[in-house]
């Protein structure tokens, strides 16, 4: 097994019920691991929530986590990936003042590289979008650092795996 | 009729169907207190009397107490009433404690009304937040018909795989509002398996290693008792004659006197296993977790064995030690499937080493701790084997924490099964007096002794009071050193006797008693011993014995802190 501690994309298949956002933090919070960034949303299947949650720990570590979380009555199913297994990408936000898109021809030139999307403007700000690894996100917001970031946002990773889930065949298997 | 009544639907209240669902998950005992927001359950209650036992206990952490001792001697379910903030915040304890010792457990706490949640209303707490990490499942319920199916997934999960606490906490409104009730039992849900597949390539992988082992040895847990496979343990462990150790939670079940019972495991247990663990060539766990009172320093711990862990839990296998063949499965099932796979055998030369070394323990501190010299104050491991020997090891012992604790897991010699209770991996000062209540209930047939210390048995002394109401028949011995004696021991071993606030001036236990209206007896000198033994074991009804012991002895043999099991020290 490495010992080596390593950044690792966890993924919790569970009902969607009230509460289980604590028993899940809990068990990465009792045992003293940080954790980088956490999302959760549905999943491919229906009245399934999937969690997104990345941590820095090494294999062994990991594979105890799995089997604390997988031990929760509410979890289906949990699984863990380094970044290599795993397509990933984080989204984030920009407003920025407008008058800068007209005063500062660079921004212009900033947003046409970074690959970024305006999604609003008016009068007073517009609103960028950005989604991408998130080296690509810190570029743009150290490019845009200079002209005056009046907000600035960013969402835990989102992932899936190269390889098929297996919880499907799970949830069948339990059926 | 009962069966009738039981599919036809009727409107009734949140509270009373609770207690419907109560009847049809067939509880016949709650512990509880009640309370301003568990009122309406209570009304309910009143109702059902004559169905439905409730222990009126005098704080709730004794409820809790209550109910794991009921559950663990029946086998049944635990169940707890309190009220919403300090009464469900006095549970936490018992739930813990239920938890960490995989006790099956309901526990109903009233909840301020819906909407008054999150306002800091009067007795309201976060009673999800603070019962989530100790809990197996906890559920609030806003609705009344949410109560039926609740109550059912709670039962379910209580009692199932590996069993632990759930908690249910019942806002008011919910008491109050009306429910078509319907009840059915719960049986399964999609994201729970309570027992994992059994795999046959492992049975047979454990067979094969059993079966060419030289110098195997057995440890066994609860997982045994939990499982109830006393029969299917025994068999396997005759069959295969190996050698077998237990931990303080599968003590009892295999009797003390069988050949093959090795002794105890761990901190305080025999010299023989903690020895031998790191002899043997093959070491199977049964229904155990390697808790580190059992293994002591990871790193030197049996590393020269393979391992078979046969658990029902996959989260425990390769926690704390790496198996080399796990067998994950309930082992009522799969103890026989192994059993039919291994050779009979016998391990003579193996089993007398252990035998030797209990010889080397026996000479170097059970003798003295049994038959202390008479110039040497009253021993604690003196009173437990006076009493084993005069119950025949048949009573029910209910222990609390420390000295008292280990030295009655030493010496009390188990002829019966599911028979001792303690507070093991929570390790909870207070816990043996409730306990024992709730064991004389769940098993009224059998006598119940609560070994106590004098500084546990003030940490829930109140429940005196639950004893007197109640009429329950338990013995209370007090073991007295007038210290809480295994941080002592601690203090003079490895803090350079520096006694920090170790010391303790009690009260005087018969008068307490007396107040208590139940009967009492105070031991100072070893020739009193026995005729006092004798009254306490033979009262009608409760008892108490106070009984004076050495203030400044130690419990060997012991292995130190952070130290290797075959490290283990005899004095």
């Amino acid at each position: 097994m490495n010992n080596k501690i390593q950044l690792y994309t966890v993924s919790v298949y569970t009902e969607n019920n009230i509460g289980l956002l604590n028993r899940i933090s809990a068990i990465f919070q009792r045992r003293h691991v940080n954790i980088e960034s956490i999302s959760s949303s549905e999943s491919e299947i229906e009245g399934v929530s999937r969690w997104t949650i990345l941590i820095y720990v090494i294999e062994e570590q990991m594979k105890k986590i799995i089997g604390q979380i997988e031990k929760q009555v509410e979890v289906i199913k949990a699984y863990y990936h380094l970044d290599e297994d795993t397509i990933y990408q984080e989204s984030c936000l920009f407003k920025v003042k407008s008058n800068l898109l007209f005063e500062e021809g660079q921004i212009q030139n900033i947003i046409k590289e970074s690959n970024a999307r305006i999604i609003t403007v008016n009068k007073e700000f517009f609103v960028l979008e950005k989604s991408g690894m998130k080296k690509e996100i810190e570029k743009l917001y150290e490019d845009l650092k200079p002209f005056g970031i009046l907000q600035f946002v960013r969402a835990g990773r989102i992932a899936v795996t190269k390889e098929p889930m297996e919880i499907s065949k799970t949830l069948k298997a339990i059926k | 009729m009962e069966v009738l009544e039981k599919n036809k639907v009727q409107t009734i209240t949140g509270a009373e169907a609770l207690i419907k669902c109560l009847l049809a998950e067939e509880v016949e005992t709650i512990f509880g207190y009640p309370g301003g927001a568990i009122m309406p359950i209570y009304d309910a209650l009143y109702g059902y009397k004559d169905r439905i036992n409730h222990i009126l206990v005098r704080h709730e952490q004794g409820a809790t107490h209550s109910a794991q001792g009921y559950a663990r001697i029946s086998g049944k379910v635990g169940v707890v009433f309190a009220t919403s903030g300090p009464g469900a915040t006095n549970l936490i304890t018992g739930i813990a404690d239920a938890q960490i010792d995989s006790t099956p457990m309901v526990c109903i706490t009233g909840q301020v009304a819906s909407s008054l949640l999150g306002t800091d209303a009067f007795q309201e707490t976060d009673v999800m937040g603070v019962s989530m990490p100790v809990t197996k499942w906890n559920i609030q319920i806003t609705k009344a018909e949410e109560i039926p199916a609740a109550v059912a997934k709670a039962f379910y999960i209580a009692r199932s795989g590996r069993p632990g606490p759930v908690v249910i906490d019942i806002t008011k409104d919910a008491q109050f509002g009306k429910v078509d009730f319907e009840y059915s039992s719960c049986h399964q849900f999609r994201s729970y398996i309570p027992i994992p597949e059994v795999d046959q390539v492992c049975i047979r992988q454990a067979a094969e290693l059993i079966n060419a082992a030289k110098k195997p040895m057995i440890l066994f847990g609860q997982g045994v008792i939990l499982a109830n496979a006393q029969n299917e343990f025994k068999s396997f462990v005759e069959k295969s004659g190996i050698p077998s150790a237990w931990t303080i939670m599968g003590l009892s079940a295999l009797n003390n006197d069988h050949p093959l019972n090795v002794g105890m495991l761990g901190m305080h247990g025999n010299y023989g296993p903690n020895k031998m663990t790191n002899e043997c060539d093959v070491l199977i766990a049964v229904g155990m977790r390697f808790d580190d009172r059992v293994t002591g320093d990871l790193s030197r711990y049996a590393k020269q064995a393979k391992v078979i862990h046969l658990e029902l839990d996959p989260a425990e296998i390769n926690k704390n030690v790496r198996a080399d063949v796990a067998v994950l499965g309930d082992c009522k099932f799969t103890l026989p499937q192994i059993t039919r796979l291994i050779n009979e055998r016998e391990h003579k030369d193996w089993l007398k080493q252990f035998k030797d070394l209990y010889q080397e323990e026996y000479d170097a501190v059970i003798r003295q701790e049994l038959k202390p010299d008479d110039d040497k104050p009253i021993s604690m491991g003196e009173v437990i084997n006076m009493i084993s020997d005069k119950t025949n090891g048949e009573s029910v012992i209910v222990t609390d924490v420390g000295q008292h604790q280990m030295v009655a897991q030493r010496y009390y010699q188990f002829k019966r099964w599911r028979s001792n209770i303690t507070s093991g991996g929570l390790g909870t000062m207070g816990f043996a007096l409730p306990a024992a209540i709730g064991a004389k209930i769940g098993a009224p047939e059998r006598q119940v002794i609560a070994v106590i210390g004098d500084g546990g048995f003030q940490m829930t002394i109140q429940e005196l009071g639950t004893i007197y109401q109640s009429g329950v028949d338990v013995k209370i011995l007090i073991l007295n050193n007038e210290f809480l004696g295994m941080v002592r021991q601690w203090q003079e071993m490895f803090f350079d006797r520096r006694y920090s606030f170790t010391e303790m001036l009690n009260p005087d236990f018969q008068i307490i008693s007396k107040g208590y209206h139940i009967p009492s007896n105070k031991v100072e000198k070893r020739e009193e011993l026995d005729d006092a033994l004798d009254q306490f074991l033979n009262s009608k009804g409760s008892f108490l014995l106070e009984v004076m012991v050495g203030k400044e002895n130690n419990v060997f043999p012991m292995v130190p802190s952070g130290a290797s099991v075959s490290d283990i020290i005899l004095k």
